[in-house]
């Protein structure tokens, strides 16, 4: 699954709910959404990662978005939590950052997308 | 060591090509300084009071000499500063006055206490250079700063510590490789430290830790984790609570993500100095353990997919290559003994390197060296460009081409074959490594402090240079002991003040160095007790009085001490008050305390 880098939100009616930072994602009731919006107050304020992972853990197969303060360089570490789309802040340059998303061949760790980690590939 | 693997080496390269992508946009504008910041951070470059510093990663503390031997060339061909700033840096620095100072150094590395090495001169548009240098070597500064899970240190004799439950090295590893650019934890709410042992004696400070770890085995044998969680130094020093007597060692990565995942939602981020885990454990205690636990329980129910199969730890196991050392045969053994006992016997100095900086190991025909960073003219855990390749060449010789950084800030030779110690001696001395100083008062703890750092309130290296100067005759270092004398330019404590048997803290008063000292802290050693933060001897002290304190407080010992006991212990027999009596009569330009 590769993020969907949009440069500009748009209201499309489907059916979205916002989840502030400070909510648990383990509560969060998510019969019948479609969409998540999670946002980022500062791109250095990484609780937004953690609940993406969760509600993507818990089954959600709908889009998870990031919103608020989305830098290119975050991008790979926001596909890999679980997040679908993100909302570029508007400076950035989003073609930069699709390539910027295939850096890397593997990483060590299991994440939202690729559950088990390298060794347990390797093994 | 460990073997790195083609993957690792190639990630490495992969990261420096990163982090080259980035500094280019920056330095075209691209990429704006606020939104660089935190990336060239979590690449270990720092942007410090002069120029930027670089902290290299060096997983718990291993070395092999091609890896000295490139930061050796680091610290020739890129410790530079133009001749205009060096000038411009020692003019401001010479205005500080208070106290005589040695002089901004260059072309230097620095061995830090979490066992990593930092450069204090390289120019921000070299960074990638270095970056892609290092990586050639597999080495690279990936989480050595920002708020993240940083490097991940261990004890300096790891693997081959006498006193060893079990190898912490491969667990190292692995942890390391599962924190290495975790996708969600690269935004915590402040910086992360893991530190883990083996060993019966505590050499990695465990408990000042966000992250303790302690390698226990159970009635039965089975291996596990002791783990403490929530230590830390800083404004609020705080050891580490036990929030698990033992987890079967497979849970490990399962459990640290429900530790991590619970502080990146629940962590202050408000307030940069309440975002440590420590305080988050302070507060919510039993709750915050309690989410965890809630955490863990769902990580498991959801595949416990981070489980470590025994064929991957066998694995990453098999990466620490024994080196090939000869077994010695008892008779060799014998003779060989014999032979130091000889050479002893007409050589005191030798003596006492022996008995100070040589210690047992696993293999009885094998020992450890510390190699002395602690000398007068060199601020503590500098070593200049020469003096890296000379360790490594030492390395290479004596040591099946190991080193380790130690938390005390000096090199630490692993695999030392007893019939070689004498002329590792010659060669130690020659290269002036040879210093028996090894855990007493003059091998101390220093932070780069005010001659380098941004954040320093006051210089740590003039302080450490008049103590060492004091303190220059080998027969009263060995008369007082072992003690542990920490110096921090700041509150940020990365000079672990809070835990020296005698510690000092730069402050500043309206503009002028000032210096706190503590008595009594401990890291968690035999020797120190149960880890605590020292007591603070009243007001600050003047820059130049506190040489004249910290001689003071050593009288005292002195004095009271009965045979054989240590500084530490002296102290806690004989109380706080004694000894901050005897600090406070040493005021001669700040008033009196009443």
């Amino acid at each position: 699954m590769s993020l969907q880098i949009i440069t500009q939100h748009t209201t499309d009616g489907v059916n979205a709910r916002a989840l502030a930072n400070d909510v648990d994602a383990q509560t969060l009731d998510l019969e019948g959404l479609e969409r998540i919006d999670l946002n980022f107050p500062k791109f250095t304020d990484g609780r937004a990662f953690s609940q993406a992972f969760v509600l993507r853990r818990r089954g959600f197969t709908g889009d998870i978005r990031a919103h608020g303060d989305v830098l290119i360089d975050q991008l790979l570490q926001m596909q890999r939590s679980g997040f679908s789309s993100a909302v570029l802040r508007d400076d950035q340059d989003a073609a930069h950052g699709e390539k910027l998303l295939s850096h890397y061949k593997a990483f060590y760790q299991g994440d939202a997308v690729q559950h088990v980690p390298h060794f347990a590939q390797a093994a | 060591m460990y073997q790195y693997t083609a993957f690792d080496s190639e990630f490495v390269k992969a990261r420096a090509a990163q982090y080259r992508d980035q500094l280019t946009r920056n330095l075209a504008g691209k990429l704006a300084d606020d939104d660089f910041r935190p990336l060239r951070l979590q690449n270990g470059w720092y942007v410090q009071r002069y120029a930027p510093m670089l902290r290299v990663a060096v997983p718990y503390g291993e070395l092999n000499s091609a890896q000295l031997r490139v930061l050796s060339k680091i610290a020739r061909d890129y410790d530079t500063p133009s001749a205009e700033l060096l000038n411009q840096a020692q003019t401001a620095q010479d205005k500080i006055g208070g106290i005589d100072a040695p002089s901004l150094v260059t072309n230097c590395g620095h061995f830090t206490t979490r066992q990593n090495v930092q450069f204090n001169w390289i120019p921000l548009d070299k960074s990638a250079d270095v970056m892609e240098l290092l990586a050639t070597v597999n080495l690279h500064g990936i989480q050595t700063s920002g708020n993240c899970i940083r490097n991940i240190t261990s004890d300096e004799r790891a693997g081959i510590a006498v006193d060893e439950e079990v190898d912490p090295r491969p667990y190292a590893e692995v942890l390391r490789q599962w924190s290495t650019l975790h996708p969600e934890f690269a935004y915590l709410p402040r910086k992360f430290k893991i530190a883990i042992t083996g060993a019966n004696e505590d050499r990695a400070a465990i408990e000042w830790h966000d992250i303790g770890l302690r390698l226990i085995r159970d009635d039965e044998g089975n291996v596990g984790f002791k783990i403490y969680v929530g230590g830390g130094m800083g404004r609020t020093p705080i050891t580490g609570s036990v929030i698990r007597e033992f987890l079967p060692w497979n849970q490990i990565i399962n459990y640290l993500e429900a530790v991590v995942r619970v502080y990146n939602g629940w962590g202050r981020r408000d307030n940069i100095y309440k975002a440590r885990i420590k305080i988050l454990v302070k507060a919510e205690g039993q709750r915050y353990f309690d989410e965890v636990e809630a955490e863990y329980e769902r990580i498991l129910e959801s595949g416990a997919h981070h489980t470590i199969p025994q064929v991957e730890l066998d694995r990453v196991s098999a990466c620490f290559v024994m080196p090939p050392v000869d077994v010695v045969s008892d008779e060799a053994q014998e003779k060989a003994e014999q032979a130091l006992v000889a050479q002893a016997k007409a050589d005191k100095e030798f003596t006492r390197w022996l008995q100070q900086n040589v210690t047992s190991h696993q293999n009885p025909g094998l020992r450890v060296v510390t190699l002395s960073f602690k000398r007068l003219g060199q601020a503590p855990g500098d070593a200049t460009a020469d003096q890296l390749a000379t360790a490594a060449d030492l390395a290479d010789q004596f040591s099946s081409g190991e080193v380790r950084v130690n938390h005390d800030q000096n090199l630490v030779l692993p695999w030392v074959r007893i019939d070689q110690l004498a002329d590792l001696y010659q060669a130690a001395k020659a290269a002036g490594f040879a210093r028996a100083n090894v855990h007493l008062l003059t091998d101390m703890i220093a932070c780069p402090g005010g001659d380098y750092c941004a954040l320093a309130n006051a210089r740590s290296l003039p302080i450490a240079a008049a103590i060492t100067e004091r303190y220059q005759d080998l027969d009263e270092l060995f008369d007082l002991g072992d003690i542990d004398l920490h110096i921090s330019g700041c509150i940020n404590s990365c000079g672990h003040h809070h835990s020296g048997h005698i510690g000092i803290l730069g402050v500043d008063k309206d503009g002028q160095e000032w210096y706190q000292v503590t008595l009594g802290g401990s890291d968690g050693s035999f020797l120190s007790g149960p880890a605590k933060a020292g007591k603070v001897v009243g007001p600050s002290f003047a820059a130049a009085e506190v040489v004249d304190v910290v001689e003071a407080v050593l009288d005292v010992y002195r004095d009271k001490r009965e045979t054989h006991e240590t500084f530490a212990r002296t102290l806690n027999r004989v109380g706080f008050d004694v000894f901050k009596a005897a600090a406070n009569s040493a005021r001669n330009t700040t008033a009196r305390a009443s």
